[in-house]
C-alpha cells in the first residue's frame, strides 16, 4: 500500500484497492439507510461496489442484543466488484452488543477498525456500563483497533432525537474516512429524502457535515479508493427490484403473491408501480390461490408470474403440476431461504434446486433458470416470460436471499418492444385445428385461448388426447408425457453453452449455479493469480442444460461444484462413499454426464467469501489435499 | 394474423344459438344422478341469455360434479381439488370480458377449497358458481364430506358420521361482501333454470347450492323431501322469484322473502324446517374485485417503456452528473 497525500486534505489518505465496511446497529437505528447511502454515494464517485443486507430475523429483536444486528456490508473497490467480498476492514456499530454477533460470526478480519457509539461507557445502568467495558478491553486484547466515538452526545447538540440521526452522522465520517465528495452525499440525502419536507433534508444534511467535521478532527487515519466515473448511465437496485422491474419490463400484467420472506419487497416494489403500466398485483388468500389464480390468468392469454420464497414454493407444487399438464405458460419466482420448513427467512441458501427440477408428483417437466448478478435478476424475468409463452411451459427462476437484497450496479436497460408479451390472440381458430396438435419433433401445440371462434375446448389436468379429450388409454398418455418432454429438449437446442471462466482446460473446474457466479470467479481469479490451474463455469439453466457441458468437464480431471446447500462431507465418521448425499448440482451432473463431479457446500445462511472458497479449492488440487473442516 | 381482444370487444355482434351448440359429449353422470339436470339447466340458460360459447368459460375443480365443462361446448377447465375459485378469478381478473361460471362439489367447495370459498365471497367478481352440494365425496367413492348429514355411513365413517353438517349457506351469508345466495333442488327443473338465470343476471358472485341428488352414494336421502313437496319451502318476492303458476299448484308451502334483507336469510338458511328453495339474499351494490382492481388506462407498449424509464430514472447513475433526476 502506498501512502500518497491528497490534494484537497490535510490527512494522508492511504490509497486503498477495495474495503469492507459494516454498519451495525439495534433495529430502527437506521444503520442500513446508512450503509446503502454509503453504497450509493461510492457508486455516484465510480466506485465499483456491492452491498448485502444484515436482517436480523426479528421484527423488533430486543435492543443491545447479540443476535439482533440490523445493518448492511458495504463493499466498496476500485474496480467492478462481484460479490460481498471477504471479513470487514472496518466496522461502525451503535453499541457493543450487535458487534459481538459480528465478531462472533467471523465477520471481521483480524486486526478490524471498529468505530464504535462510546455513550455506554457513562450508561446510568452499571450492568450495561460493564458490560461496554469489558467488551472493549475484550476487542482491544484480540487485536482489533477500537475507536470509540461519542456519537449521541455529539447529535444531540444537532437534533432532538439523537438515536434517529446517528446514522447520518455515521455516514459524514465515513465520507471523511473514505474521501468522498461531500456534495454527493449532500445530493443523495435529498434523492433519499426527496418525498420529505425541506427541513428534513437540511436536518440529515446538517448531520452528515458535522460527522465529516468530527472525523477530520479526531481521526488520524484516511483512505481512498480510486474512482472512475462511469461513462453510460448505471442503475443500482437490489435483485428484487430488478426481478420486478424485469416483470414490468416483460409485458406482463398480473403477478399474484402471498406475502413470504425474502420474495415480498419484489412484490411489494411491484405494488408500488405495476399500476402505472396497467398491472395488478393481486396479494391471494395464500400461496395455493396465487399460483392458481395465476394460472387462471395466464390460460385467459396473459402469462401471469407468482412470487414466493422456499414454503410458498412448496404449496404451489400441486398447481405447477396442473400448469405442467395442461401446457399453461406460467412465471414463478423463488427467491431461496433457508430451508426446510421455516429454515431461516431471512438467510441466503440454494436448497430449492431439486425441489424446483423434479417437483410436483409424476414427470412434470418445467424450465428452471437461476439469477447470478442483479443485472441477471431483470432478465431473467424478460427471458422466462419469453420461453414460458413460446413452449406452453412453467419457467421458474432461482433467485436468492443474498441477490434479494444485494446491490450491484449495472447498465442502464435499454427498452425494447421485443420484450413485451403479444396480445391476446382472439383470431378465429381453423376449422380441424385441435387445441393439442403436438409438433412431433418440438411437442409444441398452439394454445387455445377462450375467446376465440371455434376453439371451444376443456383443458383438463387429467391425461388427455390432441383434442384435449380425458384419456385413460395407455398409450394417449404416454403420447402427452413425451411431448410435453420434448418440449425441453427442443428449448434446450436454442440454448447456448456456458462459458468457461479462467483457462479452457486446467486442473480442476468448479461449477456453480445462481448468486455465487462472483464469489466463485473471485476465488478462480485470485487462484490463477497464485498461478493455479482452477476455472469455473456458472449455469443459468438448470433445465434443460445447455450442450457442451460435458465437453467442458471432459478437459478438466478434477471437477466439484460449489453450492449453498446441504452435502454430506467424508469427515462425518458415518458417511461414506456409499450414503454420502451430494449437493444438489452435483447430483444432477453425475446423474446426467456420468462424471465424478465433487462438492463443496456451505449452509451458514451467509453469502461466501471469496478467501474461504480459494482454501476450499486449494484443497481440492492435486498434490495439496488436505483436510478441510467443513463448517 | 391475430386479432387482439380489443378488436373483438368492439366486434360485439348479436347472436343466436341453439341447444345442441352448447352441448358436448355423453355426460358419464350416474343414472338419476342431479348433475345431468343441472346440466340442462345451464345449457338452457346458455342459449336464452345467448352467450357467445367462445366468450363463456367453465371452471371446475374435481369431483363427480367438477366434470361438467367437459360436457359443455364452451372453454373450459378442469382443474384440481379444491382451487376452482383461484383460477376462475384468474380468468376473470385478466379477461373480464368472459362470462365464468363455476362448478365445485361439496368436498371440492366446502373441505379442500374452503378457504378460497371464503375469499371468492369477499372478492365478489363477477361469475356464477353452482355449488353441486350431495352431500357426500362421489368421484372417490362415498366418504363422509362437511355437507354429510350426522351419523351419514359412509366408507370412512362405517359406523356414521360423527359431527354436524356444515351449512354452506349460513357460512356464505356470514361472509363480508356476500351479495347472491340462493338455493335450489335438482329435481324441480324449472327452478333450477330459474334460479340460475337469476344468478346468471347478478353482476357479482352469485353463489347457488344446488342440492343434488347422488343415487350411487346417497340413496333416498332426499326422498321424503321428493315425496311431500311442503318439505320445500319456495321463496318468492317480486324483487326475487316468482313461481310459475303450474308450480304453485304444487309447491304450496312459498314464503314470501325479500331478498335484500340479510338477517331474514340468516334466519332462513339456518332453518331446519323445510328445504327453503329460491333467491335468500341479493345486493346488487357490493363492490366487485375485477372493477376496483382495473386498471385505469389501457396498456400499450408506449405506456410501459414510459413507466419502466421512470422508475429506472430514480434509480439511474448518470456519467455526466451526479444527482438521479427525481
Ligand atoms: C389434492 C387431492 N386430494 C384428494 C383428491 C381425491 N379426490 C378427488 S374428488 C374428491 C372428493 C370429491 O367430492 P366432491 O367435491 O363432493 O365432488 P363429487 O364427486 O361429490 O361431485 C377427492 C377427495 C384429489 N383429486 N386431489
Ligand atoms: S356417484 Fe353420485 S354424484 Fe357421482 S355421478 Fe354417480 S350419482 Fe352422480
Ligand atoms: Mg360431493
Amino acid at each position: 500500500m502506498k501512502n500518497l497525500p491528497t490534494h484537497h486534505d490535510s490527512r494522508i489518505a492511504t490509497v486503498l484497492d477495495e474495503h469492507v465496511i459494516e454498519i451495525v446497529s439495534d433495529s430502527g437505528e437506521g444503520a442500513q439507510r446508512c450503509g446503502q447511502s454509503l453504497a450509493a454515494i461510492a457508486a455516484r464517485m465510480g466506485n465499483g461496489i456491492w452491498t448485502v443486507e444484515i436482517i436480523p430475523a426479528e421484527i423488533q429483536p430486543p435492543a443491545r442484543s447479540v443476535a439482533g444486528a440490523s445493518g448492511n456490508r458495504v463493499r466498496i473497490g476500485a474496480r467492478r466488484i462481484e460479490s460481498g467480498g471477504d471479513e470487514a476492514d472496518l466496522v461502525v456499530a451503535f453499541n457493543e452488543q450487535v458487534l459481538l454477533g459480528r465478531v462472533r460470526a467471523g465477520e471481521l478480519k483480524h486486526g478490524a477498525r471498529i468505530l464504535l457509539e462510546g455513550m455506554w461507557r457513562e450508561h446510568p445502568d452499571p450492568r450495561i456500563a460493564a458490560s461496554y467495558a469489558a467488551a472493549v478491553d475484550e476487542l482491544a486484547a484480540a487485536g482489533y483497533r477500537v475507536i470509540e466515538i461519542p456519537m449521541e452526545r455529539e447529535c444531540r447538540t444537532l437534533v432532538g432525537d439523537p438515536r434517529k440521526g446517528k446514522n447520518m452522522f455515521a455516514l459524514g465520517i465515513l465520507c471523511n474516512i473514505y474521501s468522498l465528495d461531500l456534495q454527493l452525499a449532500r445530493d443523495q440525502i435529498a434523492l433519499i429524502f426527496r418525498k420529505k419536507a425541506a427541513s428534513v433534508i437540511e436536518s440529515n444534511v446538517t448531520l452528515v457535515e458535522a460527522g465529516h467535521a468530527w472525523a477530520e478532527t479526531h481521526l488520524d487515519f484516511k483512505f481512498r479508493i480510486p474512482a472512475e466515473r462511469v461513462t453510460t448511465p448505471q442503475i443500482v437496485v437490489n435483485g428484487n427490484t430488478a426481478a420486478a422491474l424485469g416483470v414490468l419490463a416483460s409485458g406482463m400484467e398480473i403477478c399474484a403473491m402471498y406475502p413470504i420472506t425474502p420474495a415480498t419487497s419484489a412484490s411489494h416494489y411491484l405494488s408500488e408501480v405495476f399500476e402505472k403500466v396497467g398491472g395488478i398485483v393481486h396479494q391471494a388468500e395464500d400461496e395455493l390461490a396465487a399460483c392458481a389464480f395465476a394460472i387462471g390468468a395466464s390460460y385467459a392469454g396473459k402469462c401471469a408470474i407468482t412470487i414466493t420464497s422456499g414454503p410458498g414454493y412448496s404449496l404451489k407444487q400441486e398447481a405447477l403440476g396442473l400448469a405442467v399438464m395442461a401446457e399453461i405458460p406460467l412465471v414463478v419466482l423463488n427467491v431461496q431461504r433457508g430451508g426446510p420448513s421455516t429454515g431461516q427467512p431471512t438467510k441466503t441458501e440454494q436448497g430449492d434446486l431439486l425441489a424446483t427440477v423434479f417437483g410436483s408428483h409424476g414427470d412434470a417437466p418445467k424450465v428452471v433458470m437461476a439469477t447470478s448478478t442483479i443485472e441477471d435478476c431483470f432478465y431473467a424475468i424478460i427471458t422466462a416470460r419469453k420461453i414460458a409463452e413460446t413452449f406452453n411451459m412453467v419457467v421458474v427462476v432461482l433467485s436468492d436471499a443474498n441477490l434479494a437484497t444485494a446491490q450491484q450496479p449495472f447498465a442502464r436497460p435499454q427498452f425494447s418492444e421485443t420484450w413485451l408479451a403479444p396480445p391476446v390472440d382472439q383470431s378465429p381458430i381453423p376449422p380441424g385445428a385441435k387445441p393439442y396438435d403436438w409438433d412431433p419433433v418440438t411437442g409444441i401445440a398452439r394454445r387455445f385461448i377462450p375467446g376465440q371462434p371455434g376453439g371451444m375446448h376443456t383443458i383438463t389436468g387429467l391425461a388427455h388426447d390432441r383434442n384435449s379429450r380425458v384419456a385413460y388409454d395407455p398409450v394417449i398418455n404416454a403420447e402427452g408425457l413425451r411431448h410435453r418432454s420434448l418440449k425441453l429438449a427442443a428449448l434446450q437446442r436454442t440454448l447456448v453453452p456456458p462459458t468457461v471462466h479462467g483457462g479452457d482446460t486446467g486442473d480442476l473446474l468448479v461449477i456453480g449455479w445462481g448468486s455465487t457466479k462472483g464469489v466463485i470467479e473471485e476465488a478462480v481469479d485470485r487462484l490463477r493469480g497464485e498461478g493455479l490451474a482452477v476455472s469455473s463455469m456458472h449455469l443459468r439453466f438448470l433445465q434443460p442444460m445447455a450442450g457442451g457441458i460435458k465437453e467442458i468437464m471432459a478437459r478438466f480431471p478434477r471437477v466439484m461444484t460449489i453450492e449453498q446447500n446441504w452435502s454430506d462431507t467424508l469427515e462425518d465418521g458415518v458417511i461414506d462413499d456409499s450414503n454420502r448425499r451430494y449437493s444438489a448440482l452435483a447430483m444432477m451432473l453425475r446423474a446426467r454426464y456420468l462424471v465424478d463431479v465433487d462438492c463443496w457446500s456451505e449452509v451458514r445462511g451467509q453469502p461466501l467469501k471469496p478467501g474461504r472458497l480459494c482454501e476450499v479449492i486449494r484443497g481440492r488440487l492435486p498434490g495439496r489435499q488436505q483436510k478441510e473442516v467443513a463448517s | 394474423m391475430t386479432t387482439s381482444l380489443t378488436d373483438c370487444v368492439l366486434a360485439l355482434y348479436e347472436e343466436h344459438h341453439e341447444l345442441e351448440e352448447y352441448q358436448s359429449g355423453m355426460p358419464r353422470w350416474c343414472n338419476g344422478c342431479g348433475d345431468n339436470a343441472i346440466l340442462t339447466a345451464v345449457q338452457r340458460l346458455c342459449r336464452d341469455a345467448e352467450l357467445r360459447p367462445e366468450k363463456t368459460v367453465f371452471v371446475s375443480g374435481i369431483g363427480c360434479s367438477s366434470r361438467f365443462p367437459h360436457y359443455m361446448k364452451t372453454y373450459g377447465f378442469h382443474s384440481i381439488h379444491g382451487r376452482a375459485l383461484p383460477i376462475a378469478e384468474g380468468v376473470k381478473l385478466a379477461r373480464p370480458d368472459l362470462h365464468v361460471f363455476v362448478n365445485t362439489g361439496d368436498g371440492d367447495c366446502c373441505s379442500i377449497g374452503a378457504a378460497h370459498w371464503i375469499h371468492a365471497i369477499r372478492y365478489n367478481m363477477n361469475m356464477t358458481v353452482i355449488l353441486h352440494d350431495n352431500q357426500i365425496y362421489g368421484l372417490t367413492k362415498k366418504q363422509a364430506s362437511p355437507t354429510s348429514p350426522l351419523g351419514t355411513r359412509s366408507n370412512t365413517t362405517p359406523r356414521g358420521s360423527y359431527l354436524e353438517a356444515l351449512n354452506p349457506l349460513t357460512v356464505t351469508l356470514g361472509v363480508q361482501n356476500v351479495s347472491f345466495v340462493a338455493q335450489v333442488v335438482d329435481w324441480i327443473p324449472d327452478l333450477v333454470f330459474d334460479v340460475l338465470s337469476a344468478a346468471y343476471r347478478h353482476q357479482g358472485f352469485s353463489f347457488v347450492r344446488v342440492i343434488q341428488r347422488c343415487p350411487e352414494f346417497q340413496p333416498g336421502l332426499h326422498e321424503i323431501a321428493m315425496r311431500e313437496p311442503n318439505r320445500v319451502q319456495v321463496l318468492t318476492h317480486p324483487r326475487g322469484l316468482q313461481l310459475d303458476p303450474s308450480l304453485e299448484r304444487v309447491y304450496k308451502n312459498r314464503l314470501e322473502h325479500d331478498p335484500s334483507d340479510l338477517s331474514r336469510a340468516r334466519d332462513i338458511a339456518s332453518s331446519t324446517d323445510a328445504i327453503p328453495v329460491g333467491i335468500l339474499y341479493w345486493n346488487p351494490e357490493v363492490p366487485r374485485y375485477e372493477q376496483i382492481r382495473a386498471p385505469s388506462q389501457l396498456r400499450t407498449p408506449d405506456k410501459i417503456r414510459a413507466g419502466l424509464e421512470a422508475e429506472l430514472d430514480k434509480y439511474t447513475i448518470w456519467p455526466d452528473g451526479p444527482t438521479a433526476t427525481t
